[in-house]
């Protein structure tokens, strides 16, 4: 070990003592949380360009190392479409909505369904992934969970293209009820980013969660209307199938693009899951943020 | 520091009794998985009535008590044994996880240094893994592209910017970490152990950096068991010992009092039993050597202060040409110098039979900070050797004190360290135009 210079090495900058202005009161008071407060939105704004890099990494690493790139994205509802729509629509002669073909109709499930499918998926191993970061740095854990989500979202908006052009392929007429679609997305957005909290705060206390996760959501989409429309289901039993929520967003999304009329209690039944199911993952997801860096 | 007057008077950080639990075993005992749960509740569902779902787990406080104030400005150092609570304290003032009681008060933004590379990664291209780690670091998009060149610049890997970061070399992206960390400029930096990477050079850079910053006036928090980087970059320390607040003040201070309080008294008791199983000597006979500073037993030694090899034998019957003497090994067994304990006399003297205490003395000022070995020999002049085996004591020196050492993190490459004397004349050359 031969050390011939001793300059200390000069970083090319001038020193320019910084004078501060210590604030009157704290700019961050580290202590014990008060358990009723679920979400910091200020401290979750200051973070927002972290929100927005964790998504564009998810987005990166995913497409990094394939072929087709981001083109799995259109592709991935596309191949289910296909073969839904072969062995369902002609062979099983599932009805479609209204006059709306087999074909389109199955899309416009499945996109909305892989998002969901591959957000809750995400979500749920989000913390777990993340574990090298959270027990070394501090930000709101919250973007963790909300960053998997935004990055789905980007994978949905790109199949909205697809989706699209399948439309005027098929000459749909345009009505203004398409302006109502977005709201579903959102809504579909909203249930996706409550259950990933759940899930993933979950995941950190019981792993179990992690194994079970793709059975339930395998079995999820068998009780929602994403190959077969919602009134193949019995009149009376229409009602308490509608407390899934995934029922009132997929039909309610159909409606607006297909110009169909809208299924209020389904819709409503929704609402209220979802918002139930946002809240209460909040809570869940703040309890286990506290003693998470303990815990992994 | 240029702060004003009612600055200095108002801390920058204020810590509040702070207080941090935790539960040993916390993932064991707490069931782990739900098929845990059914079980115990099938095998004694009274039991589990009984704690109401929670296991009675042993907790332990890793942070007890902690009150300290730290002034815009300063750099504090934070010593302490394994286990003696620094980590956690750095977690809890970066909030990454939350204390158990008490408050911290932070009274400007808080950058913190864990460890280099958070978020790194190896898919991504170095340029990619610089906005990413920027932005977890908490250095804004814009501030990043205005920094971009420096960052990239003091990594020194322009060439692989846009190759994916596992192609890397671990040097390469330790350098390109912690470049992004160091254009790091919160108000208070709070640094872990993060130097302890890349070759010494660099390591260099790093310290260059972290003085920089506290020059700039920021104020930093530096946790390390490289006592003399808390010496040279930290005006102030705390010594943290199992949880608790030890002492707090000049990190001179802190620094030897830490150390003198975790000198080993192991070693001495080795060398006891060494003596003990020496085959016995018709002349000569070894009863006790130790080493010794501050009028302590030790192997941990100071270089600001004389350290003393004492050994106390017995001649049995009366013999020419007896001698001990000491050697001074460096960590590779070459001998530093040997000392005689009679060594001025013209001839080998004739000793007389009766017990003996030598004390011999390296001077302060004169030993590196590194491991060395003294080695007591005894022996017969042209006859024979008395001490079949050595006697070794080994020992680590901590820089102390007037150090020969000009830059923060600059390593003594020799095997001694002795203060010499440099006298300087300085003449301006003229111009010439």
């Amino acid at each position: 070990m031969l050390i011939l210079d001793v300059q200390a090495p000069s970083t090319g900058q001038q020193f320019e003592t910084t004078q501060f202005i210590l604030p009157e009161d704290p700019l961050i008071v580290v202590e014990p949380s008060k358990a009723w407060v679920a979400v910091n939105l200020r401290d979750l704004w200051n973070y927002r360009e972290l929100l927005y890099f964790l998504a564009w990494r998810d987005l990166k690493v995913r497409y990094k190392q394939t072929v087709l790139g981001v083109l799995w994205v259109v592709m991935q509802p596309a191949l289910m479409a296909i073969i839904i729509t072969v062995f369902l629509g002609m062979v099983a002669k599932v009805p479609s909505m209204g006059h709306v073909p087999y074909g389109l109709f199955a899309y416009s499930g499945l996109v909305l369904w892989t998002f969901f499918s591959g957000a809750v998926m995400a979500g749920g191993q989000c913390l777990l992934g993340n574990a090298q970061l959270i027990t070394k740095i501090y930000f709101p854990r919250l973007i963790i969970p909300c960053a998997v989500t935004a990055g789905r979202l980007i994978d949905l908006l790109i199949a909205f293209v697809v989706l699209t052009m399948l439309m005027a392929y098929y000459r749909i007429a345009l009505s203004w009820s398409i302006l109502l679609a977005p709201l579903f997305v959102v809504l579909l957005v909203l249930l996706a980013l409550g259950l990933s909290m759940l899930t993933s705060a979950l995941t950190v206390k019981y792993r179990d969660i992690g194994i079970a996760l793709p059975v339930v959501i395998q079995l999820w989409m068998f009780v929602s209307p994403i190959v077969y429309p919602l009134n193949l289901v019995p009149g009376q039993w229409q009602r308490i199938y509608a407390l899934n929520p995934l029922v009132g967003i997929i039909e309610g999304f159909r409606s607006a693009l297909f110009n169909r009329p809208l299924n209020r209690w389904a819709l409503a039944a929704s609402v209220v899951v979802t918002t139930v199911l946002l809240v209460y993952s909040a809570f869940a997801f703040r309890r286990v943020e506290k003693c998470f860096a303990d815990l992994v | 520091m240029p702060t004003s007057s009612d600055n200095l008077m108002k801390p920058i950080i204020r810590v509040q009794n702070l207080a941090k639990e935790y539960t040993i075993g916390a993932s064991k005992s707490a069931p782990a998985s739900l098929r845990e749960i059914f079980s115990g509740v099938v095998r004694s569902p009274f039991k589990y009535l009984r704690r109401n779902g929670r296991a009675a787990n042993e907790k332990f406080w890793a942070l007890k008590g902690i009150n300290f104030e730290i002034e815009p400005g300063d750099t504090l150092g934070i010593v302490g044994s394994n286990g003696a609570g620094k980590s956690t304290l750095l977690k809890v003032l970066s909030r990454i996880t939350e204390p158990t009681l008490g408050r911290a008060e932070l009274y400007g933004r808080l950058g913190s240094l864990l460890e280099v590379g958070t978020g790194f990664h190896p898919e991504l291209t170095g340029r990619e893994n610089i906005y990413l780690n920027g932005s977890i670091l908490g250095i804004g998009r814009k501030e990043i592209e205005r920094k971009f060149d420096q960052i990239v610049a003091f990594s020194e890997v322009e060439k692989f910017i846009d190759t994916q970061v596992k192609f890397y070399s671990s040097g390469m992206y330790v350098r390109l970490a912690f470049a992004v960390a160091a254009h790091l400029e919160p108000d208070i930096l709070v640094v872990d152990e993060v130097l302890a990477v890349g070759d010494v050079a660099f390591q260099r850079k790093c310290f260059g950096k972290m003085g920089d910053v506290s020059q700039r006036g920021r104020t930093v928090v530096f946790v390390s068991h490289n006592m003399q980087a808390i010496r040279s970059l930290c005006k102030k320390a705390i010594w943290l010992d199992e949880g608790q607040l030890r002492a707090m003040g000049d990190s001179d201070a802190i620094v030897e009092a830490y150390l003198q309080a975790n000198a080993s008294h192991e070693a001495v008791m080795a060398v006891d039993e060494v003596i003990a199983s020496l085959p016995p000597d018709p002349n000569f006979q070894l009863r006790h050597v130790s080493l010794v500073q501050d009028a302590l037993p030790t192997n941990l030694v100071l270089s600001s202060k004389p350290l003393d090899v004492v050994i106390h034998f017995s001649v049995l019957k009366k013999t020419p040409g007896l001698h001990v003497y000491v050697e001074l090994l460096d960590a590779e067994d070459t001998v530093i110098l040997q000392s005689i304990n009679n060594g001025d006399e013209p001839e080998p003297p004739v000793v007389e039979a009766g017990d003996y205490a030598c004390r011999v003395t390296f001077p302060a000022e004169f030993l590196a900070p590194r491991n060395y070995e003294v080695v007591v020999r005894a022996g017969i002049a042209n006859s024979r050797s008395c001490l079949p085996v050595p006697v070794r004591l080994p020992f680590d020196v901590q820089a102390s004190g007037r150090v020969n050492r000009a830059y923060p993190g600059y390593v003594t490459p020799g095997k001694l360290a002795p203060l010499l004397n440099w006298e300087t004349e300085f003449s301006p050359r003229k111009r010439t135009q």
